[in-house]
């Protein structure tokens, strides 16, 4: 995702001089060709992500389609405040950006592990909140949000992640792709975990379970009509992320089924269970702890809707 | 109301326009019991100066494309700085009389919704300099004759955000921006000194933004001292390659 990221931003800014990306002294190997090569588009703000999100709002107040670029939590909570004030107040067109969103940084600890973020950046007003599923996603995302008007977050992964899409789909922020279509359950995964939760719907059909496949690419705005059709068309409805289960996408899709006033629902968030990823391993070492891999996410489903409706075989 | 509103009647000489803004800083923290009656006081001669004197602006088109920029980073004073706008011709005058008010368009802290003239709401404290610096930069890069303007309280010093920007401005060259410490030496529950001593401020300003940049710093508590010893001229981006340093002793 993190080259789908730079490539697309790199491609689209040389023929677009509002383009700017402005990074936290971070990026080492990924922002290189960008900042030699289109130096009057970039900015390093050093080790400051206050000051890196007060220039971006002041720079797209002045015209500018402002990237601001760390890791983790790093250009998210520790300015959030100019997030809030600076920029989504005043409607700037900056994008936050993150990598190493969920708990891709592995070993590296807590610190550099995002699983609040989304949460976070959701409860902001004026602010788009978008986590592409695969490095398709972030191509088509990355185009779209350079187009958009106001302010955004965008969550990403590391590099290298598995390409999920085969060609490119219709792709409209605000707007969930299907990618696996389903009428017995219902999963929606966001940002990374696309991958696995494919997987997962793999396993249940080998069960005879169909499971329909949603990629909720944009957080915020929340395609509620795909959430409402799924809990209409299918049993029960799963949201499944690499963040806490407070807030984000588990959180938001649970706004909707309990406004929805349906009588019978069933339905529960696949993540972080509020605490802190304080194990020590790398994504999938980590993944795999938390339930968040292909058969831990199956292991949770079939703890909701009943071992006997998904056989172990 | 548009056509029984009162306009500002200042003519553009500066001393009147101070003699105005003290007389407003007063009526208006009073009429609106708002606090900050001192924060408004103690920049009176710095905003009359920016704007009788330096900026380049039109009150009867706030978003000219080529005006100079004025980001207030001390938003809890904005009771004089509202009453300045209105005095100069940016909003009827009558809008002040609803400062604080239940439906106001005038909030306690600056708020640029629905408010000519203000670039930027501002209110809490370390804000304001980081978003002009993005400003300058901005406009620097851009080849635009615009300079940027930011007024500082000696609260927002204690902001470590502050002084991210105070390291980030000479670094990147952003010579068409200037900040500006309105060292009133009190803030919120005693003066500077009781609280979070700055001293020796102007040091500080000078040795991070070096002798080489042209980042000044200016802390003027009279308005004579202002008009006498600005190196800032509206014909002339500020090219001080040295900082002044204007401290009351």
């Amino acid at each position: 995702m993190r080259t789908a990221f730079i490539e697309t931003l790199y491609e689209r800014a040389q023929n677009d001089s509002r383009i700017v990306l402005i990074v936290g002294d971070l990026g080492f190997g990924v922002v290189t060709k960008f900042m030699k090569e289109l130096s009057n588009q970039f900015v390093n703000v050093g080790v400051a992500e206050q000051n890196m999100t007060g220039v971006g709002a002041g720079m797209a107040l002045s015209g500018k389609v402002v990237f601001t670029y760390s890791i983790a939590n790093f250009p998210v909570m520790r300015c959030l405040e100019q997030i809030r004030n600076d920029v989504c107040y005043h409607g700037a067109n900056v994008r936050i950006v993150s990598v190493g969103g969920g708990m891709a940084y592995g070993a590296l600890g807590p610190s550099h592990h995002a699983t609040e973020d989304i949460a976070v950046m959701r409860a902001l007003p004026n602010l788009l909140v978008c986590a592409p599923g695969d490095p398709v996603e972030t191509r088509l995302a990355v185009g779209a949000l350079i187009d958009h008007k106001g302010p955004a977050y965008l969550r990403l992964g590391r590099a290298g992640e598995d390409i999920v899409h085969k060609g490119d789909p219709p792709f409209e922020l605000g707007k969930a792709i299907t990618i696996r279509t389903g009428d017995d359950l219902a999963l929606i995964s966001t940002g990374g975990m696309l991958q696995n939760t494919v997987k997962a719907a793999e396993i249940l059909s080998a069960r005879g379970v169909e499971a329909r496949v949603i990629s909720m690419h944009t957080v915020k705005p929340l395609d509620t009509q795909v959430v409402l059709d799924a809990a209409r068309e299918t049993k029960a409805v799963f949201t499944v992320e690499e963040h806490s289960v407070i807030g984000g996408l588990g959180g938001a899709v649970a706004e909707v089924l309990a406004e929805s006033r349906a009588r019978s629902l069933c339905f529960q968030r696949i993540g972080l269970k509020g605490v802190f990823s304080s194990l020590v391993g790398d994504q999938e070492y980590l993944l795999r702890n938390y339930g968040l891999d292909p058969q831990g996410i199956v292991s949770t489903i079939q703890g909701v809707i009943g071992h006997e409706a998904i056989p172990n075989r | 109301m548009s056509t029984q509103s009162k306009v500002g009647s200042w003519t553009g000489d500066v001393e009147d326009l101070v003699r105005r803004l003290r007389r407003w800083s007063i009526v208006l923290t009073h009429n609106s019991g708002a606090s900050h009656v001192g924060s408004s006081l103690s920049m009176v001669e710095i905003l009359s100066v920016l704007y009788g004197k330096i900026l380049h602006y039109d009150p009867k088109n706030p978003d000219l494309p080529d005006r100079d920029r004025f980001i207030l980073s001390k938003g809890h004073g904005c009771a004089v700085y509202y009453a300045l706008l209105a005095e100069v011709g940016f909003f009827p005058l009558d809008w002040l009389d609803t400062f604080c008010e239940n439906g106001s368009l005038l909030a306690g802290h600056a708020t640029h919704a629905n408010v000519p003239g203000i670039e930027i709401s501002t209110g809490s404290l370390g804000h304001g300099l980081g978003v002009a610096t993005g400003m300058a930069l901005a406009g620097k890069r851009d080849g635009k004759p615009w300079r940027v303007f930011c007024l500082l309280s000696d609260g927002d010093c204690d902001e470590g955000s502050t002084w991210e920007a105070v390291l980030f401005a000479p670094h990147h060259k952003v010579d068409n921006l200037v900040a500006i410490v309105d060292y009133n030496k009190i803030q919120s529950l005693g003066t500077v000194s009781e609280v979070m001593d700055l001293e020796p401020l102007a040091d500080k300003w000078r040795h991070l933004g070096g002798p080489c940049t042209r980042l000044m710093v200016m802390m003027l508590t009279k308005c004579s001292l202002c008009l006498r010893g600005t190196p800032v001229h509206s014909t002339n981006p500020p090219a001080s390659s040295h900082i002044r340093s204007k401290a009351r002793v």
